[in-house]
This record gives C-alpha cells, structure tokens and sequence, in this order.
C-alpha cells in the first residue's frame, strides 16, 4: 500500500556560514562538479532513451552534493566506493566524463573496459573500488580497505557510500562491528534519499534516525544536511579526520533523488507523489551553492553561463569521443577472468 | 624427507607463507588464541602476533567480504572458516565479490585470497555440518577451488593457493587432518591444475579427490586387487583447473571410469568430468562411466542413514565390477 508522504523538507536553510574558510575557487569547484554530474547524468538519460545504454541505469540526479563534497574532502589516497548509483560519485573521484560515458556504452574506452557497465565504474589508480550491484555486499569490501591501510601502517581512510536501504542489511551492521572493534579508518556514509526503489524508509525500520543505528556498536555517528555541499564537505573533512586517527564514523547524509529509481520508474509514481519531489526540487544542491555563491559576489551571471556552456561542451564531446570508441572485440570475451589463468595440465 | 600430520602440513605452509610475506594474515573464528578450532593455526598468534592472525566474532561475511576489500587494496588474506557450511552466509561475498571483481573492473583489481576450512562430512554432525561444496564453488567463473588427498599435496598445495592471485577455495576435512604422511624437506609447492596418479593400474580408473582417496578409492583398489583387477587411482587435486589431460591419458589406458564423490550426485563434479571423458574419449570407453556419490539428501544424523548416504567402499567396489561387466 503505497504511504502518503506529506512534503516534509530535511531542514534546509541557506548553507551555513563557511567554518572552513573555502575559497571561491573551491567553491567554484564544487559547482563546476556538480554541474558536470548533472550534465552527464541527464546526457544519460537521453542515450539510455535512445538505445545506447543498456541493462539498469540508476541516475546521481539530486544527489550531487553528497559525492562532491564528500570526496572533496579526501586525499588521493584514499580509498572509495559505492553502490550502483556511482556515475556522480565516479567523476567526483576523478574519473573522465569520457571513460563514465564510455562505461555506460559498454566500449572499450570506459573505466572497466566495457566489462562493469552501469553499475560497476572502477579506477585502480584513483583509488576508485568500485560500484558495487549487491545492496549491501560492498560495505565489508570498503571494511577490508580500511583494514588493509592500518594493516601496512598507512593512514588513508575509506569513505564508503551506500543508500538507506543497505542498513537493514547483514553487511551493514557486521562492518560496521568490525570497523568500530578494531578502530578502522573508514566513514559510512549513508546516502539517505528517502526510497529503496518505492520503498519509504519508514516502511523498513522503527529506528528511522538511521544514524544512531552506529550506537550499537559504539561508533560516532551524526546527520548531514546532504543537499548542502558546504556542510558536506565540513562534516566530511570532521569524519574523515577522526578515521585517520582510527576513529570510524556513520554519516547520515539526507538527500533525496530527483528522478525514478532505475529508468523504468518515473520520477514520481504511487510511492512518492508530485508535490513532495517539487519541494525537494526547491533544495537542489545545484541550486542552494548557486544562491549562496552569488549573495556572497562569489560568482556572477556571466561566469554562470560560461561554466554552463562549459560543462555542457565538455559533456558533449565526451560524449561523442565515448561513442566513437569500439565495443571489445568477441575474441577478448575469456580475459580477466583470472590474473593467473591456468592452463590444466601444463605445469605437469 | 619428514613424517607429518595434515594438520602440521598445512600449519606449516602458512607459518612459511606468513614468514616469506609480510602481506599474508590468518584471520577467522578462533584461529588465534584458541589455537584454532581444528587446531591448524596452532601456535601461530604466538608466533606471528595479533597483527597477523585475526580471531574474528562469528561474521562469516564481515571477515569474508574484509578479506576481500583487504585484498583488492594489497593484502594476501588467508582467510579460515570453521567449515564450509558456514562460509553459506559468506557466499555473496565469495560468488559476487571476490570470483567477479577482476572481471568487472576490466582486469584493474585482482583479489589473491584463500578461503579455506572443513569441507564435508565429519561423523554424525547432521543436515547442517556435513555437506560438501567442491560443486558449488567449481561452477563458478573466476574461482579456483583446491583440494588434497595427503600430507605432502597439503602443504605444496596450500603454499602455491596463498601465492595465487586469484581467489582460492581450499577444501579440507576434519576428519584426515591427523592422517601422516611423508613431507619434501625444505621449500616446494605444487603447482594448481596439475594431477596425481595415486595408484598405477590397467584395468579401470578410478577419479577421486579429497579425503576420499585414502578411505575410499585406495583400499577398494586394494580389495579389488585381490580379485585380479588393477584399479587406477587418479587424484585430479585441484578441482579448477581440472587437469582432464591426466584423467584422460588414464582413460586411454583403462577404457572404465568409476568417479568417486562425496557431493549430492545432482549436478556434481563427477557430472562435468564425465562429460568431458564421454567428449574426449567416447571411442575409447568400454562402458559407460560409473558414478559414487553422496545421495542426494540432506544429511540424516542417525549412524545407519548417515552411512546409507555417503560413498563407501562397498559402493566403489560394485561401480567398478558394473563397469567391468563382473
Ligand atoms: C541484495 C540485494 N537485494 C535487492 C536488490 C535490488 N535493488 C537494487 S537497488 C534497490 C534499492 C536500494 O535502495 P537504497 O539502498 O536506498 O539505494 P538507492 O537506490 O536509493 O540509491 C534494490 C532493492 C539488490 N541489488 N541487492
């Protein structure tokens, strides 16, 4: 039975004054990257109209803040990964338009060589772990990051994302015992946008503050305003400092997504009606950091429209680069699936 | 050579892997301080320290998907479960995770890891602590999966499993961990997909692996010598990759195949060798391959039904006379 949701905002007001001092050009950052995300994601949805994307696509749109400013505040070191909602948080950690696109494409160009897809966005050399299809499968892969750095005396920390649906999952609570048993420097970062598919976070759990979930296993936990990419970023930074000190942390981001779930649902269906998206419309993160910026004569209409025409540019010609990339060749069909392939018997 | 206890082979190739690679844990439910639940790790936390050998609560996939994520980031997780029915609620992470990432990320993330443990029937455990898995895990792209029949393939096995990097599943059982046998002095290890002919014969081959080998395939070939039948004895060792060029050079030789198991007959190991053999030596069969499997039944715990179930002696013996036409 589908639950009437009266249109109830995360508490927004215009982002805080900045604690951390962020120059206007990390500002300008941080538009720029969100803006890209919007652009591709929306460039996807037009391919996946047209044929050229295949299998399940799941859209960052609405979502921007939480990749952007999270990542943001990480090192190159770090370590992150997320679910199959990772084209937004792909860029965000560094990967080409052009290797996302071609991912998506399934060519040879993309980041996994046209073998991920959609769901599976990867970069070794980024330090990109993945897009993981398992709800909650890659949570204990992100733990195992963590422990792999403490492991070898390092000190990079994992930001590992995942949406409110994986916390009612095995993987969820076992990691998050196990980082909290053994000081691992990780954040969880809960990606709360409200519906698991058509779920209502309210239909799937009594404790819907997801965020002390954390308290079962004393870990440090806190909520974040996830349509805000200044509060992002600074909360972020403030976890992600407690985990390089070996204190692991839960971070609840509340954001929503503007679009459907996958591209079979539409962007408002029985389980979620017009009005509450519009309303969540009026909290765009795109939108928030745009105002703020200007009432501060951070960024002038001019500059606007030249970062729009931009990114746009950028966007198209990666596109365009990604389609004119080959599908693997048929004959490369057994590579990777082993690193040491066997041949049975030749060792004899 | 040295005269030694599985147990004290396989504990041995870790203690030499762990020395020889700083990269390479032991983690798992009681693998440290309680010296191991079969007593495999035994004394290696006092050995190597907390930093390398890991007892964990009981979160078959937090420490499985853990040793994942650890190995996709460098590390070379030996990772222990106190037997493989356990490692049911790790599966997502070993099926979905560890066989399927390098794939995934086009070749970018390798995951050099060895799930190992108990696999199999012990004695009377009942439904849920007695079944094995060699099927499950073989059916699976991007998997190895290992097993051994003596002390010295333990250890060579073991060794070569922890510098694999790929993901290995290493099948033991409780139940030979005692079993002696004669150990190589020094360094070696036994290279994955390469056979053993455990018993030369002429007259039939008989494919087992595992613990099977020594109770079940060798004393039949014993008994069965004593009726003038030279049975031969092929121990595949590692499931994937299947060494078939051994089975089939026996084949060859033989023209009687009797595939001997302790996985449910449905769909079983013996399934896919079977077809390989009625492939590759069709012309060369005198009969049509014989199966001896555990039935296929959830495993009752009374004595006189656990024994109804599995593969004995008895069994191989008939297989091999039906193949014989005896
Ligand atoms: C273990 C598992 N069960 C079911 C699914 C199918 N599924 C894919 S996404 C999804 C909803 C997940 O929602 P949430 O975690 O909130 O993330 P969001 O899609 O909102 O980003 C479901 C049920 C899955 N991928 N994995």
């Amino acid at each position: 039975m589908p639950v009437k949701k009266k249109a109830e905002a995360v508490a927004v007001e215009a982002p805080k004054q900045q604690k951390l001092a962020l120059s206007k050009q990390q500002l300008f950052h941080f538009l720029r990257q969100m803006r890209q995300i919007r652009s591709l994601e929306e460039r996807s949805a037009q391919a996946y109209g047209q044929g050229k994307i295949g299998g399940f696509c799941h859209l960052y749109i609405g979502q921007e803040a939480v990749a952007v400013g999270a990542v943001a505040a990480t090192r190159p070191d770090d370590y992150v990964l997320t679910t199959y909602r990772d084209h937004g948080m792909a860029l965000a950690r560094g990967i080409q338009p052009v290797a996302i696109l071609g991912e998506l494409f399934g060519r040879v160009i993309g980041c996994s060589k046209g073998r991920g897809g959609s769901m599976h966005m990867f970069d070794k050399q980024l330090n990109f772990l993945g897009g993981h299809g398992i709800v909650g499968g890659h949570i204990a892969l992100g733990t195992g990051a963590a422990f792999s750095s403490k492991y070898r005396g390092e000190d990079r920390v994992v930001l590992c994302f995942f949406g409110e649906g994986a916390v009612h999952n095995g993987g969820f609570h076992e990691s998050l015992n196990l980082a909290s048993l053994w000081g691992l420097p990780i954040v969880f970062v809960c990606e709360n946008n409200r519906y698991g598919m058509g779920t209502a976070v309210e239909r799937t759990t009594k404790v819907v503050d997801l965020h002390k979930k954390a308290e079962s296993y004393g870990m440090a936990h806190g909520i974040v305003n996830g349509m805000d990419v200044l509060e992002v970023y600074e909360q972020s930074k403030r976890a992600i400092a407690g985990a390089r000190a070996g204190i692991p942390c839960f971070l609840e981001m509340t954001c929503y997504r503007f679009r459907g779930h996958s591209m079979s649902d539409p962007v408002h269906s029985h389980y979620r009606t017009k009005e509450e998206v519009e309303c969540y419309r009026e909290q765009d993160p795109i939108l928030l950091l745009t105002e703020h910026m200007k009432n501060h004569g951070l960024i002038t209409d001019e500059e606007l429209s030249e970062l729009e025409r931009q990114v746009s540019a950028e966007i198209r010609a990666a596109m365009d680069a990604a389609l004119a990339s080959p599908e693997p060749d048929p004959a490369t069909v057994f590579d990777y699936i082993y690193k040491n392939p066997i041949r049975p018997g030749t060792r004899r | 050579m040295a005269n030694l206890s599985i147990r004290d082979a396989l504990n041995q190739a870790m203690t030499e892997e762990m020395a020889r690679d700083p990269m390479v844990f032991l983690m798992g439910e009681e693998v440290g301080a309680y010296n191991g639940a079969y007593k495999v790790s035994k004394g290696m936390l006092a050995q190597f320290g907390p930093q390398r050998v890991y007892d964990t609560p009981i979160t078959e996939g937090g420490f499985a998907g853990l040793g994942i994520g650890a190995a996709m980031t460098g590390l070379r997780p030996i990772i222990e479960m106190m037997t493989f029915n356990f490692a049911l609620q790790a599966i997502d992470q070993i099926v979905n995770n560890a066989a399927k990432m390098h794939l995934m990320s086009g070749g970018q993330f390798c995951i050099p890891i060895v799930f190992r443990g108990p696999n199999g029937a012990a004695h009377m455990l009942a439904a849920q602590h007695s079944q094995s898995f060699e099927s499950f895990y073989a059916q699976v792209p991007g998997l190895k999966v290992v097993t051994y029949s003596d002390a010295k393939d333990a250890k060579g096995l073991l060794k070569t499993a922890i510098r694999d990097d790929d993901p290995v599943i290493f099948l033991e059982s409780e139940m030979t961990y005692g079993q002696q046998g004669d150990v190589p002095d020094g360094e070696y290890t036994i290279p994955l997909g390469v056979g053993e002919v455990k018993r030369p014969g002429t007259d039939v081959t008989i494919i087992a692996w595992s613990k099977l080998v020594g109770q079940l395939a060798l004393p039949a070939a014993e008994e069965l010598a004593k009726m003038g039948i030279q049975a031969e004895v092929v121990d595949p060792r590692t499931i994937k990759p299947l060494d078939e060029e051994l089975i089939f050079d026996s084949v060859r030789k033989t023209n009687r195949v009797v595939i001997v198991e302790e996985n449910f007959k449905f769909c079983g190991v013996g399934s896919e060798i079977s077809e390989r053999i009625y492939n590759r030596c069709f012309d060369d069969l005198d009969a049509p391959v014989e199966r001896v499997t555990s039935h296929d039944v959830p495993m009752p715990y009374a004595h006189s039904l656990e024994s109804a179930v599995l593969p004995n002696v008895g069994r191989v013996i008939e297989a091999v006379k039906k193949v014989l036409y005896v």
